[in-house]
């Protein structure tokens, strides 16, 4: 019998990024028992690292905006595999949830009479991303953290959670983890437990995520027997950073061109104009000077091509690489120097100057950056009902980027700020709910707690095994060379096997050293859920045998009208944990009401 | 102007076997780990520009028992930040090197520590921009010791924990309204990454652990400013600032001012205006003067004058900066402005 200290709650939320965050805000303040768990110290989740800003339909900077618009762009965006119930939530909530942050202290960049101002980005036809200069997401972070500190929320900082952990019933209520400072562990009892922890990009070479992504959340979600949707429907975002290798797959906010940034090819071609699709051609510039105009009149031009979604961009500038039309480094340039001026470009853009010139010694007023395409962004996940985010296993709730359906096959720039404040929120009510209707304290199964903490030991056990960093790095080649930006199916195919074999591997992974503060062996407990992870998302993309959104087959290079009807669906059934197979499936998305469908009909 | 990248970007041609890399613990604190044959570097070889030189970093390696200094010995790479040699060392020879970090991309303030002796963030410190020679890496000092470079930043999640949280006034039809010239004065505050790095340096609490129970530190002196200017906020912090935060404790060195990532001015714009608030809000003028006949101190220009709530400018703010000098000097806290024990 392993030693472990035990907590009972009412709401427990796995994750203290913005949705996390803001989750246990609300449940904290229905006057519950609230916990926040998180692997690193407080403050220091991903969403730090979101540069552009917060999209919500205010109307500040053109009154003609409205949540009708930013839905019908979000399901645009997401080539219609959206959850349309949480599109039309969150469209019409955001707003009020970015006034909110406002009245916890948060303090937003203004227009001239006052108010918040907004600025462009992909996908969306007006200015309507809230914003902090490039720093927007550490300015969410901070206003939520300093106001979950202000009603007094326990947090569990530096926390790893191992497995979530059931009752009798087969209701989830808790979960099993270790203190990382310590390797002490740790059990939770809750009558409702909320995943948000976030992304899985850290199972990818060249990513934009923080160690942290390691699909946690997907992966116990899993476990626990919930489904995931649309797995297969991760984000390259268009601009990483290329060089120097050891930044390579940093972020490049689209702030650069919704700023006037433009993307060129080694010949200095603007080569968006190249890549309209058709959807896109109505709305979209077609002359370079239409596109430089529309910078200042969006009313009486069309867009920039450089500010299509995300992977329309990222797909463009793959093809131009490839083509032989890269930069020096394999990506394209991306040039504000040219365009605008340098005071406006480090007021603009402040910490996009700093990276570039303190990483690559690169001064971004003066000569253009290098970018390409990396991993940023997770749109499957969780399946969670809409007005609620309760999973598919009673007792589960999920919100940001751990969940599935709101972004569909693509997410829009923006859009995933006000994703997290719109459905943590949500999350923190829909379990605020659950909690209160649940007579008892919650009973954990021991069984489920002994395997856990057994299963995180075995590494300690052997020695002269796998070394953890040689697994992990195994799988990065893995997924960033056959589950990549461009898809087919005998590599996806390779990929499964292989990820099999890594599997196997995973078994024989041995560490030196003790349980305090130990990164080989927390990287040990990270493995599996990267591992389930990655199984699923390439399950997803062989299974979706067409191209839509994040999801490019180059053996089935068009989107498929009858695959947009559908989520793959996937979860563990009878069997379940990190070796256990995972069934998948098609399911018909929902049938969306009329008032919503005339929304996405008419072409304004 | 940093250093510019070497102009011939075409790397070398496939580093295929490189010599194994010599991590040669000294004095045998760690067993090598299992690191099967030789040395590969992380990269893609077709990108990765490998040159012969080896670097040498000297790493604190201990626990709160204690330690000491641990010599690894890699090739260099091109371009890498100094976390980047901290993960080809947990890669390869020693696994369970602690280090924290998350973003590695100067946003998060995890990865901290004193590289040659300097508080600077592991992300952000490109190896060719050190001095030549072994680079030495120690956990922050002013913070207990968790393992190796990690080290027990809770004091500051305490100190947050006191500060009377910001208070807006009801919401107006309309919702508020601000001026960009007004956020932008709190905006530089909220910059702030929590690296710790001004609490570190800071030598009330870096050799004074005594004081952490009464400093709150320039962190937190730069949140109590940032409420303090902050258009919509209605507390009152000034004399908590005083009582609790051990303003006057602060002698104004600037050291903080020089350690932070984000470029704060940390000093001239956070601790000197909240040391005027301060004054102005807890010395009576007469007692003021009084203090002043009697002490002899250097007269300033707009002490007593400077309403609260303005502007400070850099002007003002310059004559208040000896005042606090003079009154401040020395190493112990000036006990004039700390008269209330916590």
């Amino acid at each position: 019998m392993a030693e472990y200290e035990s907590h009972t709650y009412d709401v427990i939320v796995i994750g203290a990024g913005g949705a996390g965050l803001r989750a246990a805000i609300e449940a904290k303040a229905r006057g519950l028992r609230t916990a926040l768990v998180c692997k690193s110290l407080l403050g220091k989740a991903h969403t730090v690292m979101a540069e552009g800003g917060v999209a919500a339909a205010m109307g500040n900077v053109y009154p003609e905006d409205n949540w009708k618009v930013h839905f019908r762009d979000t399901m645009r965006g997401g080539k219609h595999l959206n959850n349309w119930r949480m599109a039309q939530l969150h469209a019409q909530e955001a707003p009020d949830r970015v006034h909110e942050l406002e009245s916890w202290g948060a303090l937003f960049d203004r227009t001239k009479d006052g108010r918040i101002t907004q600025r462009d980005f992909g996908g969306h036809r007006y200015a309507r991303l809230a914003h902090v200069g490039d720093r927007t997401g550490l300015e969410m972070i901070r206003t939520l953290q300093q106001k979950a500190v202000a009603e007094d929320i326990d947090v569990f900082m530096e926390c790893k959670v191992l497995r979530l952990l059931h009752d009798a019933e087969g209701r989830v209520s808790g979960a099993v983890g270790y203190w990382r400072p310590t390797g002490e562990f740790l059990v939770f009892g809750a009558k409702a437990v909320i995943l948000a922890t976030g992304s899985i990009g850290k199972s990818w070479q060249y990513s934009s995520n923080s160690w942290e992504s390691t699909g946690d959340g997907h992966a116990m979600a899993i476990w626990a027997g919930a489904d995931v949707i649309d797995m297969e429907c991760v984000q390259f975002h268009p601009t990483g950073m290329v060089w120097p290798l050891s930044v390579r797959g940093i972020l490049v906010t689209e702030g650069v061109r919704g700023d006037g940034g433009a993307l060129r090819n080694s010949e200095g071609e603007r080569f968006m104009f190249n890549y309209v699709a058709p959807m896109f051609r109505a709305e979209t510039a077609e002359t370079e000077d239409e596109a430089d105009r529309w910078y200042e009149d969006h009313n009486n031009n069309r867009r920039t091509p450089d500010l299509l979604p995300r992977d329309e961009v990222a797909r463009a500038i793959n093809t131009e690489v490839k083509a032989g039309r890269g930069s020096p480094h394999g990506g394209v340039f991306l040039d504000i120097a040219s365009r605008r001026s340098a005071e406006y470009i480090r007021r603009r853009l402040p910490s996009m100057y700093h990276q570039f010139m303190e990483l690559a010694g690169v001064d971004i007023t003066a000569e253009p950056m290098e970018v390409g395409p990396t991993c940023h962004y997770m749109m499957g996940g969780v399946r969670v009902d809409g007005d609620t985010e309760a999973a598919t296993v009673p007792g589960l709730f999920a919100a940001g980027e751990v969940a599935g359906g709101m972004h569909g096959a693509n997410r829009l720039g923006g859009n995933s700020l006000s994703d997290l404040l719109v459905f943590g929120r949500r999350a923190g009510i829909g379990a605020a709910d659950f909690a209160e209707g649940r007579s008892g304290e919650p009973k954990v199964d021991p069984g489920e707690v002994d395997a856990a903490i057994a299963g995180s030991l075995e590494p300690f056990e052997g020695d002269g095994g796998e070394n953890p960093y040689d697994v992990h790095k195994d799988l990065q080649d893995v997924m960033q060379s056959l589950v990549g930006i461009i898809r087919t199916g005998p590599e996806l195919e390779e990929a499964l096997t292989r990820l099999g074999e890594l599997r196997a591997r995973c078994d024989k992974i041995s560490v030196t050293g003790g349980r305090v503060y130990n990164p080989g062996w927390n990287l040990a407990t990270d493995l599996p859920s990267m591992l389930t992870v990655s199984t699923a998302v390439a399950q997803g993309a062989l299974a979706r045998t067409e191209s839509r959104g994040g999801h490019t087959r180059s053996d089935f290079p068009t989107a498929d009208p009858d695959l947009g009807k559908v989520n793959f669906v996937q979860h563990q059934v009878g069997a379940r944990g990190p070796d256990a197979p995972i069934a998948i499936g098609p399911e018909a998305i929902p049938e969306m009401p009329a008032e919503l469908r005339e929304l996405l009909e008419d072409g304004k | 102007m940093t250093d510019v990248p070497d102009p011939d970007p075409t790397p070398a041609e496939g580093p295929t076997d490189r010599a194994p890399a010599d991590a040669e613990p000294s004095g045998g604190v760690e067993p090598a780990a299992p690191a099967p044959g030789a040395w590969v570097p992380p990269a893609e070889p077709d990108d990765a520009g490998v040159e012969a030189p080896e670097l040498a970093l000297h790493v604190w390696r201990g626990d709160p028992e204690g330690g000491e200094f641990t010599e690894y010995n890699l090739p260099t790479v091109e371009g890498e930040v100094v976390l980047d040699v901290i993960h080809r060392i947990q890669a390869t020879v020693a696994p369970d090197l602690a280090c924290r970090w998350n973003c590695k991309a100067g946003k998060c303030g995890s990865c901290s520590a004193e590289i040659n002796g300097k508080p600077r963030l592991l992300c952000m410190t490109r190896m060719d921009t050190l001095p030549e020679g072994p680079v030495t890496i120690a956990p922050m000092r002013t913070f207990p010791i968790v393992r190796d470079l990690v080290t027990d930043v809770s004091f500051n999640y305490e100190v947050a924990k006191t500060i009377p949280p910001f208070q807006p006034p009801p919401e107006p039809e309309g919702g508020y309204r601000m001026q960009q010239i007004d956020v932008e004065r709190g905006q530089e505050f909220r910059k702030c990454i929590e690296c710790f790095m001004c609490q570190d340096v800071c030598h009330v609490i870096r050799d004074h652990e005594e004081n952490k129970t009464r400093y709150s530190g320039p962190r937190f002196f730069i949140r109590f400013a940032e409420l303090e200017m902050h258009p919509l906020d209605t507390n009152d912090r000034r004399e908590f600032v005083r009582r609790e935060g051990g303003l006057g404790m602060c002698n104004i060195t600037k050291c903080c001012t020089e350690v932070c990532p984000e470029h704060i001015k940390i000093t001239d714009n956070a601790i000197i205006p909240m040391k005027e608030r301060v004054v102005d809000a807890s010395y009576d003028p007469l007692g003021w003067l009084g203090r002043k006949i009697l002490r002899r101190t250097k007269k300033t220009a707009d002490e007593a004058s400077g309403a609260p709530g303005q502007a400070e400018t850099a002007p003002g703010t310059v004559a208040v900066v000896e005042d606090g000098a003079s009154e401040g000097s020395g190493d112990t806290p000036t006990p004039e402005e700390d008269t209330a024990p916590r």
